[in-house]
């Protein structure tokens, strides 16, 4: 294995030599857009919903109440989500104040061999998000310890909720803002709407093997 | 010739494509951008390769090289036994069609199940993909529903797409959940961080790569980038020009495998960079453009001879202008040569594509050396009895068209008989086997022109 690679590398060293590469010119720029919040939050919407994704917008205060509604409207009779996190413990509160509004509270804690079962049994499934990119509508999320990688995929319905401070303009200002370059986290997502597809005669048809619905609590 | 498939949807992809890039000035510095960044990362191709592998290295990505299929193959064989694995399941990657990996591990007793929609429609009816993107695009709804009763689900109703993606998704469910190993392609790897990049709209692609124990990315040695300031540009000409979409549904970029405290995501990531001709390509200064390619498929959408014959007639993995450059690149300009020939040189595909690969360039290079290749090898044996079929062919043909009143007869013979011929002749099998046999014209040429009132001259 080891010769495949130094003959690999040596063909394409080999090559570069004699042949003269073009000086990497200066590349175009991209203008990047100056957005404020608002119009942020108007490009993100519009672009989300395009793509089939249900937005309610609230503040942290009203976020109870519109859940709850959410909650009773999709049927979500149980929900799973991540302990220790500023969203789950909010849901926790609100379970203790009233149980009989709020689904039975799953929170995902074993490792995934241990709890496949629930994971997809599941009505729906809580995310935090890390911020949201205008531009292209989407979410960014970094699924870790608390919240898993399968957290936003195996369940039906992907609930999601975003500060809206936390939207940038452009996926490349939220790669600079983010400043992920080194250590990279484990898995980063960008979520722009549920899953779909189109590969039966372009007829587009959303809940393929993801989620079928994302619904986005964006907080004011 | 026509398949209405392919009719139906190549007048619409191309008009959603240029939607996507409204403002022309827009359209044309992002492919000045996106391919100059493509231009610098292949020019610096064997330092970012051996940027790229120890950043992956220390993240706990395992790292191969395989110069060819055969190595790649039996790379991911190994991974697979020692994962015990029985089943992987497969998110798109054309590289694993490049190496015909689901073959390859299906003789070594390992079940590869494609998950992409498209890709599973196609493996259970035993066929080959023939779009690099919309695998499944040659098939109508009927045919698939067909697909599905007789060998996906026969109990349940498959007859919309609404009802067959359910059951697609019943049925692939149970498979992630149990598959020991997943496979995946890489859209971009990124050298100073050592991350996967997978562009996908399904969510196959992140099961394969979170749900099972072990997954492997399977990667050309081209797709890799310097930073990750790179990828936003390459990722909104890829979605772009692909399926006219601002951006996929999920974009996913795998640094590490599980880490301490995480509760899922695979145990092993394993990344197999493959070259298979690749390193090859690059010592033409010209040829070597052909790296630049991202894959998105737009040189096929805008192609006028794809989007009447279908990829199947290519015959290779890679199908329509861009398979045209890079199969007699990958397979040898002898065996695979005659692909540069079936072009017109029209430029539909050089205007299309988003990285600005100069693909009619290419494919006069590649003639060029397939004349050469020729002059040296084969000439004496193109010249010698091996063709008597085709000397005697050519000889006919002077014959034919220096008599008109021969030409005249066998015209007006063929036009009355021809269509009678069986498409499964011997003569015409290699043909028709994939592509539809022309028809004659009911009255020829001549006979028309008469009727039409032109007098001859």
């Amino acid at each position: 294995m080891d010769t495949s690679r130094s003959q690999i590398l040596n063909a394409l060293r080999n090559s570069r030599t004699g042949i003269p590469f073009s000086e990497s010119q200066d590349l175009p720029k991209i203008p990047v857009p100056e957005w404020n919040l608002e119009e942020k939050v108007e490009r993100l919407k519009n672009r989300m919903e395009a793509v089939h994704t249900e937005i309610h917008e609230c503040t942290e205060k009203g976020f109870g109440k519109i859940f709850r509604e959410v909650i009773k409207q999709k049927k979500i009779t149980n929900l799973l989500y991540g302990k220790k996190t500023n969203w789950g413990n909010k849901l926790e509160a609100m379970r203790q104040r009233g149980p009989k509004t709020m689904p039975e509270l799953i929170p995902y804690q074993k490792k995934i061999e241990d709890c496949k079962e629930t994971l997809f049994s599941v009505d729906a499934g809580l995310t935090q998000t890390m911020g949201a990119i205008a531009e292209t509508g989407s979410l960014i999320l970094k699924p870790d310890g608390q919240e898993p990688r399968l957290l936003s995929l195996v369940p039906p319905i992907h609930l999601a909720v975003l500060d809206s401070k936390r939207i940038y303009s452009t996926f490349g200002e939220a790669i600079r803002e983010e400043g992920w370059s080194r250590p990279m986290p484990t898995n980063v997502l960008l979520i722009s709407g549920p899953s779909k597809t189109a590969d039966i005669e372009q007829t587009l048809v959303y809940g393929i093997h993801g989620p079928k619905q994302l619904i986005l609590f964006l907080i004011r | 010739m026509d398949n209405p498939c392919l009719k139906r949807v190549f007048t619409k992809l191309p008009e959603k494509r240029w939607v996507m890039f409204l403002d022309s000035g827009e359209l044309e510095t992002l492919r000045n951008l996106a391919g100059g960044i493509r231009r610098d990362t292949v020019s610096r191709l064997p330092d970012l390769l051996e940027e790229l592998e120890p950043n992956c290295q220390q993240n706990g990505i395992q790292v191969h090289w395989a110069q060819t299929t055969e190595e790649a193959n039996s790379i991911v064989l190994n991974i697979a036994r020692k994962a015990d694995a029985k089943l992987a399941v497969k998110g798109k990657s054309m590289v694993s069609e490049e190496m015909e990996l689901n073959h390859f591990l299906a003789e070594n007793g390992i079940e590869a199940l494609e998950s992409d929609l498209g890709e599973y429609i196609i493996q259970v009816d035993h066929e080959l993909p023939s779009h690099i993107i919309m695998p499944a695009i040659h098939k109508n709804r009927e045919e698939i529903s067909e697909v599905f009763q007789k060998k996906v689900a026969p109990a349940k109703k498959s007859d919309t797409a609404e009802e067959m993606t359910e059951t697609a998704r019943q049925v692939l469910r149970d498979k992630f959940r149990r598959a020991e190993l997943g496979i995946s392609g890489v859209n971009f790897a990124v050298a100073e961080t050592g991350t996967l990049c997978l562009v996908e709209n399904e969510g196959n692609g992140r099961f394969c790569t979170t749900m099972p124990r072990v997954h492997v990315a399977l990667m050309g040695i081209e797709k890799v980038v310097g930073k990750l300031e790179d990828l936003p540009p390459l990722l909104t000409v890829l979605t772009r020009s692909a399926t006219g979409q601002p951006i996929t549904t999920y974009f996913n970029m795998i640094s590490s495998p599980r880490q301490d405290g995480e509760k899922d995501g695979p145990e092993e990531v394993h990344l197999v960079l493959l070259d298979n001709g690749r390193s090859r390509m690059y010592e033409d200064e010209l040829l070597r453009d052909t790296l630049l390619c991202i894959r998105c498929g737009a040189c096929m959408n805008h192609c006028p001879v794809y989007t009447r014959i279908g990829g199947h007639a290519y015959q290779s993995v890679y199908p329509g202008p861009i398979g045209k450059i890079l199969t007699p690149q990958l397979e040898g300009i002898d065996t695979a040569g005659y692909l540069a020939d079936a072009s017109s040189l029209c430029g539909a595909c050089v205007e299309a594509c988003p990285v600005k690969i100069p693909i009619t360039d290419i494919l006069l290079k590649l003639r060029h050396k397939k004349a050469q290749s020729k002059k040296e090898h084969h000439w004496t044996e193109l010249e010698g009895a091996k063709n008597l079929f085709e000397k005697i062919t050519w000889k006919g043909w002077k014959f034919a068209f220096s008599q008109p009143w021969f030409y005249r007869m066998q015209a007006s013979i063929l036009s009355r008989t021809a269509q009678f011929l069986p498409d499964q002749l011997p003569m015409l099998r290699s043909w028709s086997r994939f592509r539809m046999v022309p028809r004659f014209s009911e009255k020829p040429l001549h006979q028309l022109v008469e009727e039409a009132g032109i007098a001859e001259e």
